[in-house]
């Protein structure tokens, strides 16, 4: 009889749980990464002029262009995304296979053409129990974006599922 | 389109218009290269494959995400605010799949002075599969 594994959990989790991470920054967001974003989420139809008609968008109360709530601005780094240790799989046996859970996003300031992001990530919490997949863990991240002016644009939940 | 909810107007069990798109490699490949989110079981059928989707390449959860936005921005209009949003990703996004994002009113209250809106949302599929079931919260102004 096979033995039965105890958990999934790492060293590296325990060791890590609560410490927040490297701090990552983004580019100055650009209002033409803003209306790429925006088109390629609203496609085939066309997005809200507030994301890219400036005459429109500074007759609202934001003044001018902000970006969707969804905008990512890491994305395309010089160098390739890092993730934190803990939130990747082991090398070999169980665990290595994952999927995105879901996430919860709290949205606190709306991003702008030139804002510099920042971000930075610590393990929040996990827990574990048998599903269909078998012994199956849910990792819970947590993310704080910050804008140039260290005021919070949004925070961000991710669960991580590895089995 | 500047406010289109007050919220004076809003009753429990309302309901938000359905938002609807159907999605293939047209959708996801823009997707990937604005999230920068070229992962190959989202981009190649034989790796859709390898990762058990009998069907294929299959589309992004964070894209569902953003189609809930999108439904709930559509609704509310540009003055107002969406403060939360929480979805769990329940069933694959398959190739030709229609997406249809769908919100019901569960609560209204004042909170941390926001006239505040609680919604439970999903995105259901054709076969009426919840792929995304999840919750919202948006922030309404005022009449006056």
């Amino acid at each position: 009889m096979a033995e039965q594994e105890q958990t999934l959990v790492t060293a590296d989790m325990i060791k890590n749980q609560g410490v927040w991470g490297r701090e990552t920054k983004s580019y100055p967001v650009s209002l033409s990464d803003i209306r790429k974003f925006a088109i390629a989420v609203y496609w085939p139809e066309t997005p809200p002029r507030l994301f890219w008609d400036e005459e429109y968008a500074r007759t609202t109360r934001w003044g001018g262009i902000i970006a969707p709530q969804d905008f990512n601005p890491f994305a395309w780094p010089i160098k390739g995304p890092t993730l934190p240790d803990f939130a990747m799989p082991r090398e070999g046996g169980r665990g290595v296979r994952g999927m995105n859970g879901g996430q919860t996003d709290t949205f606190l300031l709306p991003m702008r053409p030139g804002d510099v992001i920042r971000a930075r990530t610590r393990l929040r919490d996990w827990n574990e129990r048998q599903t269909r997949l078998g012994l199956t863990l849910f990792i819970y991240t947590e993310t704080e974006w910050r804008n140039q002016n260290d005021e919070l644009v949004k925070r961000h939940v991710q669960n991580f599922i590895r089995y | 389109m500047a406010v289109n909810v007050y919220y004076e107007d809003i009753k429990v069990g309302d309901r938000i218009p359905a938002w609807s798109r159907k999605t293939d490699f047209m959708n996801w490949n823009r997707y990937a290269a604005v999230n920068d989110e070229f992962i190959y079981i989202h981009m190649d059928d034989k790796a859709g494959r390898a990762a058990a989707n009998e069907q294929g390449a299959f589309g992004m959860g964070n894209l569902r995400y953003s189609y809930i936005l999108n439904a709930l921005r559509d609704w509310l209009g540009d003055e107002t605010e969406i403060r939360e949003l929480q979805c769990e990703f329940r069933a694959i996004n398959q190739k030709d799949d229609v997406l249809t994002v769908f919100g019901v009113v569960k609560e209204k209250r004042v909170e941390e002075g926001e006239n505040r809106v609680y919604l439970d949302i999903d995105v259901v599929n054709q076969t009426g599969a919840k792929t995304t079931p999840g919750y919202a919260i948006v922030v309404l102004p005022q009449r006056g």
